[in-house]
């Protein structure tokens, strides 16, 4: 299918398919080509191709309001009402964190974390999942009585106790302070290299994608503007060589003058 | 600026006895809510009205040919107990309403979940439903001796259509009224349609539920009052009709005393089982 970068010229069905299937050696985990998502007259993604491969770690980043959510939540599958057309491979099995941790207030942290899993041994499963985020005996707490951080954590031991090929977060640090985050992120990146699922993570914090990812992806006008490699040695400490060019660069990608915006 | 600060009696949340008995002084902001709920509190009004009701009779300013005393009304109880007739009617006004009740509840819960959750059935349902509120429950009782005569059916039939009305509207509009990031999350957990509605529907619908019930309580002691006193030989207001007939001010006032008690003990049963049931929730009422 086509993409067509003036806007939404023609609206096709889309094709969202899931193909466990089609993981063979050298095959991405997610495909998307030509993707077109808009509201209205305009259009939000314009052709929007993006592959992200088995265990990678690729962040998003972009202006607010340039549609990255509305990527993510095509790759969710949860975006039934909108106006679009284009081509997604997603795996079987993909988990979801959001902004907001999203637990049900009516039930319990375990009955959260086991929530659609048919597993006979669900339960044993969440208690693990919870201690691995720090939250044994926990479970028998309701949802309002933990902190924001702790909610969060929650929604993280849900996405990955059901082990996704593939965990698509969309800002799921956005709400929480700055040391939380931190800490948050050692969490992630300890899970993510436990668990191995490709990742998309929307976040609007440069440091975070070059903290986290394998990649970035910049998203701008609806189309991929930006893609950078980050180097592991990059990634892991801020003082590397070649972190600051890295940074300078993504920011300048996001329109954000450079100059006068260092102090 | 200073904040005010108060000191009060120590109180040791600690199990720890190094740290437990220490003082307590903290700041206290001005509380905006009504504060801890206190055991049996709801008894104090109706006790201050029955205390009112005893003052007033035993003053005299009351005229016993206008509303029995107190202590007339717990004697007539004591006689109509020893010769059966209390229990006999209580029992059976309770089974009409019990019966009534279920039914309505049953009916009203099942028809707001399918209009609730299929468009085509809020297509059909919602509309009728509406209607059927807009018609006073007397009005159908002519219909209703009609077609079904005057025995127990037409009874139970419309302590129904009065109850699940109230059950429909608060269940319909506690499910209409869940947020929608919960729809999203069921599917990305792969929640089926069933457990889409035992996981979230049901539990998010419960406090429209719970509210729709105590107006529906309510609703039910009133259409058995209404049913019992037309075309009836048996129940309470049988026995108060009777009383009417023979000019028994006592037997009426007890009538009323007994279906106001039913009325506050089925509305603090069902407000109990709701604090149980949605003990998840934090609001004002505590
Ligand atoms: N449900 C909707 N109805 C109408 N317009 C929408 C809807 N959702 C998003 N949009 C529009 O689509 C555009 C992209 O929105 P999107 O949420 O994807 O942005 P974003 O990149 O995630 O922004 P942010 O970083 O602020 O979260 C925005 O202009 C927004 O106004
Ligand atoms: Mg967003």
């Amino acid at each position: 299918m086509a993409a067509h970068p003036g806007g939404l010229t023609a609206v096709e069905p889309s094709v969202r398919t899931r193909t466990g299937a089609r993981t063979g050696p050298g095959a991405p985990t997610v495909s998307v080509r030509g993707l077109i998502r808009g509201f209205g007259p305009k259009g939000v993604l314009n052709g929007v191709d993006l592959d992200i491969a088995p265990g990678e770690f690729v962040a998003l980043l972009g202006p607010s309001g340039c549609g990255k959510s509305t990527l993510l939540r095509a790759l969710a599958g949860l975006d039934h009402d909108v106006k679009g057309s284009g081509v997604i491979n997603v795996p079987d099995r993909v988990s979801v964190v959001f902004q907001d941790s999203r637990l049900l207030p009516w039930d319990t942290v375990l009955g959260n974390v086991t929530l659609g899993l048919r597993d006979h041994d669900a339960d044993t499963k969440a208690r693990r999942a919870l201690a691995e985020v720090g939250l044994a005996g926990r479970e028998k707490s309701w949802p309002h009585e933990l902190s924001g951080g702790e909610q969060q954590r929650v929604a993280l031991a849900r996405s990955l106790v059901r082990e996704p090929q593939l965990l698509l977060a969309d800002e799921p640090f956005g709400a929480l302070d700055a040391l939380t985050r931190i800490k948050m992120h050692g969490l992630l990146r300890e899970l993510v290299s436990a668990h191995r699922p490709a990742v998309l993570l929307v976040t609007h914090d440069v440091d975070e994608a070059i903290a986290l990812s394998d990649r970035i992806v910049v998203l701008d006008s609806g189309l991929v503007a930006t893609v950078r490699t980050v180097a592991p040695e990059i990634g892991s400490a801020v003082d590397a060589a070649g972190h600051e060019a890295l940074r300078r660069d993504l920011l300048t990608a996001l329109g954000v003058d450079v100059n006068a915006a260092s102090h | 600026m200073s904040a005010p600060t108060v000191e009060r009696p120590a109180v040791a949340p600690h199990q720890d006895p190094a740290l437990a008995g220490r003082d307590d002084v903290r700041p206290t902001g001005r509380r905006l809510g009504p504060g801890r709920r206190r055991r049996l509190a709801w008894l104090l009004g109706p006790s201050a009205l029955l205390l009112l009701w005893t003052a007033a009779s035993a003053t005299g300013l009351l005229d016993p040919r206008i509303l029995s005393e107190p202590w007339t009304v717990v004697a007539t109880a004591g006689e109509l107990i020893a010769d059966g007739r209390l229990q006999e009617n209580l029992a059976i006004s309770a089974q009409r309403a019990g019966l009534g009740l279920f039914f309505g509840i049953v009916v009203g819960a099942l028809l707001a979940l399918v209009s609730g959750l299929s468009r085509a059935g809020e297509a059909f349902i919602d509309g009728p439903v509406q209607i059927k509120r807009a018609i006073p429950g007397l009005a159908l009782i002519p219909l209703l001796i009609l077609w079904f005569g005057i025995d127990e059916t037409m009874k139970v039939l419309t302590i129904t259509l009065g109850v699940f009305v109230p059950i429909y509207l608060q269940t319909h509009a506690g499910l209409r009224g869940i947020d929608l990031r919960y729809v999203e999350l069921a599917q990305t957990v792969g929640l089926g349609r069933a457990g889409f509605i035992r996981k979230v529907v049901l539990p998010g619908a419960l406090p429209g539920f719970f509210l729709g019930l105590r107006f529906a309580v309510t609703g039910a002691w009133v259409s058995l009052v209404v049913v019992e006193q037309i075309n009836s030989t048996s129940g309470i207001g049988y026995m108060m009709e009777l009383a009417r007939t023979y000019g028994q001010t006592n037997i009426i006032v007890l009538g009323l005393a007994v279906y106001g008690i039913l009325g506050l003990l089925s509305d603090g049963i069902v407000r109990l089982i709701e604090r149980k049931a949605l003990s998840w929730q934090r609001t004002l009422a505590g």
